[in-house]
């Protein structure tokens, strides 16, 4: 078990060196090379997790650990007697394996599809290197037995899914899409660091085992009391609704569709947007214990699943459209998984859930094109337009229509909202810091203007400085 | 013959300092060079070898005639603690010299460089307080020597200097009374301060890195002298609420640089405030004072120095082809040089703790302390590694994507730029992937100091009754 449990976690590592090393050396690997690497590292990881499934029943194991030591472990100095250890350890039961074996399915499925999508684009090599860097930290967060080895892979996600959406970097829409992803992962990622190590001071441990109990997933009981639950809870709601693209972090997902078919079939529709609501079920004992977190948990899911529903209604592309359409779905397994603080079998159908949209919409997104190409052929062959739904706002208010519509138009206003209150303030006070600074420097260098501009200097400067601004 | 019986550690500042003199008898910039790549390669293996010999607990021999030794005791000394800085400043200089080139060659130094790195692996051997102050002293005031720029540095660079070597003086003078031991400690802590970038002083790194030589403000500023300051001169010696002011400080720096790291328009000055802000980040472990937090401080020294170094280089090499690297808008640099694309992104997630670099099990520690002290300091670290992280990406994109910058000749990365960058990179993920052995080394360093500490019966006494 152990040796395939390695298998599992060491290909896409493996798969990552073999296409990060060379092009730092100034080699270039060719189509063919590159996808043989990639075909046999998904299909040595893909067996070898399909082998701990059909070997687990028979061998009476629920959960299977995979402990691979301390990485770094720190003995007690004078005067102090804490330790300090980060262990690697992962863990085989019946929530990660299914998460392990859904990444390496769409992530093969979707590697075969890039192949000929990408065939002699540019940067075919650096998509197939963030494509592995994503099943990487796919694959450890999926199986991650510690919160810390979780992290590691939540972090891997978020970089490569942040680079894929600036993938096509010429034009420069993509690589300004990357960075919004960027930051909100970055939220994100802090809010995770922050539970963890929260966690960690709390229980003196990382492992899921001492914090969850030791009873098979979903029946742990976590090891404090309900409010330090929520407390904790809550940071990693804010870490899942980053991750999920869940109100108020929702303007991040249309814009991920900057990037190539592929990535935003796997990535955004099908993995990566479900990976806040995997962190929720692996922690889903902290919910157990929770009513408030949990009703936390039901209320986010549900007003994000009405969000979307109202906005994606209105898009006029259609991954923008199937972008909203994920993020609906997102929401109601997040309101499942919250639901599960009383009734516990809708752990299971949340997980359940997850994998069947996963699949649903991977193959929806990577039928996309060829989809409206079909509705093309179609409209031309009857000489009219397909017949179509009813307008989305049919239960709606006459009076409320058009403010609904102008909502669902602007996208809640959440990218405005983001944008006037949050950044727009957060740039102009420190550039109005920045020009102060300066004015200073060049004050104490001579130049006596430079105390004319400081009195000059509007409190919170401008929104442009610099020569080439 | 035993292989460490030779004055290893005299001999790796000794080299560099006649290679300064020797070097500024050529006139020929490229004679120079070699001659200079020369000395610091033969300084840097002497320090690694002397480094060898302490980790092999051989003590390698003193200088004869008592040049080694001050008032009786050793003058330098490898320890645990500049165990890794050594060759790690050795290495700075070696790869300094190694990426500079042929255009860049007419304005720079190469004497100044050898001059400066026997005066920082002095300072950083130096185990005596007096001429350790003299040394830090001499370091920060070496740009005024050394500047090939006509009118030297700015103005801006000779006050803080001058601050700088005001407070470390009385503040030395200070610690040696007894009774003025904790007024010592401020003046060093804010001659540290001033040194090292920490809010208001971040002016002058700032101001040097835009209007001075990009190599020069590196070498200067990226191994972190002042860090070397407060844990030689004030740790042993500081009361807790001296540190603990300077956390504090240094972590509303360490927020106020990261923030403006996002805002700057020019790539010099980003990469001052993104220095500076690791340097905060860096006096707020030392400032939380306990054997982690201090570990956790130590090891994001190493690993702040060695990513922003090779980040600098990065960012140096890239001006030498195009000149002025403004970040405004998208350059689209990747496809002509894709090496150094993929070498700034990986230095610059290794300098905000990105798993599997070295920086990783730093930024780990010291938010664990962090949120040990308090929750609200740990968030705070978190927001100062989140906005340096932003920043960083920020940078990258418009320095890299965008349409693709035409140029008639090759901007690719050269033979001896690949090597000192490839050598960053395999030290950057070498560390991040088997981080345990210099992990120890920091945390016995950090045990030594500690001992230093306890030796002390006020401070011992003082310690634990807060406990």
């Amino acid at each position: 078990m152990t040796l395939l449990g390695c298998l599992v976690i060491a290909s896409p590592t493996v798969l990552v060196a073999v296409l990060g090393v060379p092009p730092l050396l100034g080699i270039r690997l060719s189509e063919p090379t590159t996808l043989r690497a990639v075909r046999t590292a998904v299909v040595v990881g893909l067996f070898a997790c399909l082998a701990i499934l059909v070997v687990m029943p028979f061998a009476g194991h629920q959960a299977a650990v995979v402990d691979l030591g301390d990485w770094v472990a720190l003995r007690p100095t004078l005067n102090d007697h804490s330790h300090y250890h980060f262990a690697v350890e992962f863990e085989f039961d019946r929530l990660s394996v299914p998460l392990a074996l859904l990444s390496y399915l769409l992530c093969g499925t979707i590697g075969v599809f890039a192949a000929r999508y990408l065939h002699k684009e540019p940067g075919y090599n650096r998509f197939f290197l963030l494509f592995a860097l994503f099943l990487f930290g796919m694959v450890t967060a999926s199986l991650a037995d510690t919160i810390e080895t979780l992290f590691v892979g939540w972090e891997f996600v978020g970089l490569s899914s942040a680079l894929l959406v600036a993938f096509f970097q010429e034009r420069p829409a993509p690589p300004r899409n990357g960075l919004r992803v960027w930051v909100v992962y970055r939220i994100s990622d802090g809010a995770l660091l922050l539970a963890a190590v929260v966690l960690h001071n709390m229980v003196g441990e990382g492992d899921f085992d001492r914090i969850l109990g030791n009873a098979p997933w979903p029946y742990g009981k976590a090891a404090m009391t309900s409010a330090q639950a929520t407390g904790l809870g809550l940071l990693l709601l804010v870490a899942a609704a980053g991750k999920s693209a869940l109100i108020p972090f929702s303007g991040w997902l249309p814009r991920a569709m900057e990037g190539p078919t592929p990535s935003s079939a796997v990535f955004y529709g099908a993995l990566s947007v479900h990976l806040g609501a995997f962190l929720l079920l692996r922690m889903n004992s902290l919910i157990s214990i929770s009513f408030w977190l949990a009703l936390a948990v039901v209320v986010l899911g549900l007003v994000s699943a009405l969000y979307a529903y109202i906005v994606g209604a209105v898009q006029t592309d259609i991954k923008s459209a199937l972008s909203f359409a994920s993020l609906a779905q997102v929401g109601l397994i997040f309101a499942e998984i919250g639901a599960g603080h009383w009734f516990p079998v809708m752990y299971f159908v949340a997980l359940i859930h997850l994998i069947g949209h996963a699949c649903l919409r991977t193959l929806q997104f990577i039928r996309a094109p060829t989809l409206l190409q079909d509705y093309r052929v179609m409209e031309n062959a009857i000489g009219d337009r397909l017949p179509r739904p009813p307008g989305f706002l049919w239960f709606a208010p006459t009076k409320m229509e058009s403010w609904l519509y102008r909502f669902a138009l602007e996208r809640g206003y959440l990218d405005a909202i983001l944008t006037d209150y949050v950044v727009r303030p957060f740039t102009s006070f420190f550039r109005g810091c920045e020009k102060r600074e300066q004015s200073w420097a060049d004050f104490i260098n001579g130049d006596t203007r430079a105390i004319d501009d400081w009195i000059a200097t509007p409190p919170h400067g401008s929104e442009r400085n610099g020569p080439h601004a | 013959m035993k292989p460490f019986a030779l004055p290893w550690l005299e001999l790796a500042i000794i080299i560099p300092l006649v290679g300064s003199i020797v070097v500024c008898l050529f006139h020929d910039v490229r004679q120079a060079s070699k001659w200079c790549l020369g000395f610091i390669t033969v300084s840097l293996a002497c320090s690694m070898i002397a480094v060898a010999g302490y980790f092999n607990h051989q003590t390698s021999i003193a200088l004869p005639w008592g040049l080694g030794s001050w008032n009786g005791q050793r003058l330098l000394e490898v320890d645990e603690l500049n165990a890794l800085l050594l060759p790690l400043v050795a290495m700075l200089h070696f790869l300094t010299a190694l990426t500079t080139s042929r255009m860049m060659m007419a304005g720079f130094s190469f004497g100044g460089l050898l001059f400066g790195a026997a005066i920082r692996l002095a300072a950083f051997a130096c185990v005596a307080s007096c001429p350790l102050v003299m040394l830090l002293a001499l370091e920060a005031a070496l740009p005024l020597v050394t500047s090939r720029k006509p009118g030297g540095p700015s103005r801006v660079y000779l006050l803080h200097t001058l601050l700088f070597i005001i407070l470390l003086g009385l503040g030395w003078t200070c610690i040696d009374v007894a009774q003025l031991t904790s007024l010592g400690s401020v003046l060093i802590i804010l001659a540290v301060m001033v040194r090292t970038g920490i809010f208001p002083a971040q002016v002058w790194v700032a101001d040097l890195f835009c209007k001075g030589s990009f190599s020069l403000a590196l070498l200067l500023t990226a191994p972190l002298v002042g860090v070397y300051a407060t844990v030689r001169l004030v740790l042993p010696v500081a009361p807790e609420w001296v540190l603990e002011s300077q956390g504090i400080v240094a972590l509303a720096s360490a927020v106020y640089c990261a923030g403006m790291g996002i805002v700057q328009t020019d790539s010099r000055r980003f990469f001052a405030y993104l220095l500076s802000s690791h340097a905060a980040l860096v006096l707020v472990g030392l400032g939380l004072h306990t054997p982690f937090a201090v570990t956790g401080a130590l090891v994001m020294w190493l690993s702040t120095t060695l990513s922003l170094t090779g980040m600098g280089l990065a960012l140096r090499a890239l001006e030498a082809r195009v000149g002025s690297l403004y970040i405004t808008e998208y350059r689209g640099f990747y496809e002509q040089t894709p090496s150094l694309a993929v070498i700034f992104l990986i230095t610059g997630l290794a300098a905000v703790g990105f798993p599997g670099t070295s920086g990783f099990v730093a930024i780990e520690l010291l938010v664990d302390e962090a949120v040990g002290a308090h929750v609200a300091v740990g968030l705070v670290v978190v927001l100062a590694a989140a906005l340096n992280g932003i920043a960083i990406v920020r940078a990258y994109l418009l320095l890299f994507t965008g349409r693709r910058h035409v140029t008639g000749v090759s901007l690719k990365i050269t033979p001896r730029e690949r090597v000192a960058e490839l050598t960053i990179v395999a030290l950057i993920i070498g560390g991040g992937l088997v981080p345990q052995t210099y992990l120890e080394s920091r945390h016995r360093a950090v045990g030594a100091i500690l001992r230093d500490w306890s030796k002390l019966p006020e401070l011992q006494t003082d310690q634990h009754s807060t406990k």
